[in-house]
């Protein structure tokens, strides 16, 4: 048998000297080094949080909770799913999750819901607990800048199993100029309730991605509601005219109203 | 024209040339979805045997996706050079592999037939490889690359500097910079996928890559991988715009849904070279592909994803690239399920763009919905190293927090270094050194006393 190794006190992690600059971001910055590879601490810690994202995916929306929410706030919803049968068919077949599942489609067009501007449709997508935590605070920021511009907002549609591209067909059943699917994003190792934001004009089935205008990252950590709201209605204003899609470029950052926003939202931090 | 063959009892029939390509494609999710799988294993195997005796001319006669109603189609077309491909005009599928592997396929003879081959025969010849013989083949290719370094000498590797922040926090991003440039990473680009598409955002993101890199005469370049005509406008208003990046895809239908076509593409190349902001050349685009692209856009013509994604390098090599990478396992488990077929994907990919003679990078990645994990990563990228990768990913611990999806890491990057003896890009090594960041080559321990940390000072 070997003797143990003498005990020198010098352990074999190289440390970075900047770790102070990890203020600065959640990335994995300064993680020190054992030889070339990682050293124990980071390789379990990565471990943890693929494993919390892994059950993140999984975890299906709590439909009842979001619908009872949205009546405190005096927004009429409906419910609606998508064609693909279970979590495992809609990660394995997004043609699925991007149609309405047949009785979906005919109760939305039983409706008799009047036209309207701008209708928002909540969608579990990828994590339905970015969706549990903030949709309901995106949009209760984007309502009072709609009314401002004098906009007819539909009932809220919530919608499991979805794609983005769902919204397409719900707007057009529900006879909307514009739809706004907010939808939970793929979860991150850092970031497991990020919520997307699609705006796309003219909705109908058949519509492509480059027909529509994203907003990413919407979470307090993230893009916070209030600017994620005014960037929405921007684009919303925007597009009304011209249309979405890559010819619509965002030019909200560079207005006034962007920049107080940003201001008073720094100062609120400190 | 059909194929058909008969394997004891059964007799195998396949309508078309596309038909059969699917068929004979090693098992993955997409071509499942697309519905143009063999539907059993013995199939499959029948498929590549109808396949290895196809001659190359066929696929000169019989194109995938009709002439007239694709421009990638006709690129393919009118490009392909007839005296390239003189050596090997008379072979199969088949006999493309086995000469592929032989030792008369150098180097040098290697480079010399791919303006001869079209996406669609690399696409047929992978599909009878086996994972090692998409390594060997590749690691004799040879493709080299200029802006401000020298990009895909042998033995060498490139890594790109993912420094991505959700925000576009300009302190977020530069100290993922900094921590990626004292890990010995950004040779390949400095790259940033922003998370706005807001133009103020993005000229401001260039601005600071730009100064950091005069200050400390960093032999790199950047790239804020945005749309193209974003990228235009930008270098309209005057932006440092040193790489244009798209994202890219084998039809010209699915091109379309990324908002884009060859025309603008070329206006962009033309555009960025204009500037003149190479030193050691001019490769000025940077193209990132994956399989399942035209699927996902509802535009791949029945055409399997792997011979979809092949007709994307065609695009990529009609604007001599700096870097071309798949980011094979970022679209999710519906068109690569597991680390498996994610791993064989990669082989490909890096083996179809060597062979077509594209600088040939992989995005060696994972999303939190696939059935992959961190093992997989490892298994691909020591792969890929051994196949002669022209570059990778380094993401602060493999974790992007804007893309929420996991790639590799500079960690990653030495370890594979340290394995296989694998340099950095000539000029960029030397400035390493130059900063006392490596010592020949490897990486050193730093102190506060180190230059480079005063970077944060300037944003």
């Amino acid at each position: 048998m070997n003797a143990p190794l003498p005990y020198t006190g010098i352990s074999p992690i190289t440390e970075d000297s900047w770790q102070d600059l990890a203020s600065h971001t959640v990335a994995r910055i300064a993680l020190g080094r054992v030889g070339a590879s990682l050293p124990t601490r980071e390789t379990l810690r990565f471990a943890l949080a693929h494993a919390q994202a892994r059950d993140a995916v999984h975890t299906p929306l709590d439909l009842s909770a979001l619908s009872a929410s949205l009546q405190d706030l005096q927004l009429p919803s409906l419910q609606v799913r998508s064609a693909a049968p279970s979590r495992a068919a809609y990660l394995q077949r997004p043609d699925q999750g991007r149609r309405l599942h047949p009785d979906s489609r005919a109760s939305l067009l039983a409706a008799g819901v009047e036209p309207c501007d701008v209708l928002f449709v909540v969608g579990d997508g990828l994590s339905a607990r970015a969706v549990a935590s903030h949709a309901l605070p995106l949009i209760a920021a984007t309502l009072p800048l709609l009314h401002e511009q004098g906009l007819r907002v539909g009932p809220v549609v919530l919608a499991t199993e979805a794609r983005v591209a769902l919204a397409d067909e719900v707007g057009e059943c529900l006879q909307a100029a514009m739809v706004v699917m907010l939808i939970g994003e793929r979860p991150g190792l850092s970031s497991p309730d990020s919520l997307g934001v699609y705006l796309t004009s003219a909705p109908q089935v058949g519509r492509m991605d480059s027909q529509r205008n994203c907003i990413s990252n919407v979470r307090p950590q993230g893009l916070p509601y209030p600017l994620a709201a005014y960037k929405l209605a921007w684009l919303i204003r925007a597009g009304r005219s011209g249309g979405t899609g890559v010819a619509l470029k965002d030019g909200s950052a560079a207005e006034q109203g962007w920049l107080d926003l940003q201001t008073r939202l720094a100062h609120d931090a400190i | 024209m059909s194929y058909a063959i008969t394997i004891g009892p059964r007799r195998y029939r396949f309508d078309d040339l596309k038909t059969l390509l699917a068929r004979a494609t090693p098992l993955r999710s997409g071509d499942q979805l697309a519905g143009i799988a063999a539907s059993s294993a013995e199939e499959r195997v029948a498929a590549q045997m109808c396949l290895a005796d196809v001659p190359l001319l066929t696929f000169l006669n019989e194109l995938l996706i009709p002439y007239e109603q694709d421009e990638i189609s006709r690129l393919i077309i009118d490009s392909h050079d007839a005296h390239a491909f003189a050596p090997i005009r008379h072979l199969t599928v088949g006999g493309l592999r086995d000469w592929l592997l032989s030792d008369a396929a150098s180097s040098s003879m290697l480079a010399s037939i791919a303006p001869g081959l079209t996406p669609e025969m690399v696409s047929a010849v992978s599909k009878l490889m086996r994972n090692q013989d998409l390594v060997w083949v590749a690691s004799k290719c040879r493709v080299i690359t200029r802006f401000r370094n020298t990009q895909g000498l042998p033995g060498h590797m490139g890594v790109r500097l993912q420094p991505n922040h959700p925000t576009d926090d300009a302190r977020g991003i530069a100290a993922a910079m900094l921590d990626g440039l004292l890990y010995g990473a950004g040779d390949a680009v400095i790259g940033i996928n922003p998370a706005s598409d807001s133009p103020e955002t993005i000229h401001t993101m260039l601005a600071m890559m730009d100064e950091v890199r005069q200050r400390y005469a960093i032999p790199t370049q950047s790239c804020v991988l945005t749309h193209v005509t974003s990228t235009l406008e930008l270098i309209r208003r005057g932006a440092p715009v040193d790489l244009v990046f798209q994202s890219i895809a084998g039809t010209e239908k699915a091109n379309s849904g990324f908002g884009i076509n060859l025309a603008v593409l070329g206006e962009a190349q033309q555009a960025a070279q204009q500037l003149g902001r190479g030193t050691v050349g001019d490769n000025v685009m940077y193209f990132e592909t994956g399989q399942g692209s035209a699927l996902s856009a509802n535009a791949h013509w029945g055409v399997d994803q792997q011979t979809c994604e092949v007709r994307a390098y065609a695009v990529a090599r009609h604007f001599s690239p700096l870097l071309v990478n798949t980011v094979v396992g970022f679209i999710g488990p519906e068109y690569l399920y597991n680390g498996k077929q994610i791993i064989r994907a990669g082989l490909e990919d890096h083996f179809c763009g060597k062979l077509l003679g594209l600088p040939m990078g992989c995005d060696i990645c994972y999303t939190n919905h696939a059935e992959a994990d961190q093992d997989d990563m490892d298994s691909l990228l020591t792969l890929l190293g051994t196949a002669g990768i022209h570059f990778i990913i380094g993401v602060p611990g493999a974790d992007d927090i804007m893309l929420g999806y996991q790639s590799t890491s500079f960690h990653d990057a030495l370890y594979l270094r340290q394995l296989l003896g694998l340099k950095r890009a000539p000029e960029f090594e030397d400035w390493l050194e130059s900063m006392a960041i490596t010592r020949a080559g490897k990486l050193q321990a730093q102190d506060h006393q180190q230059a480079l940390l005063q970077l944060m000072e300037t944003v």
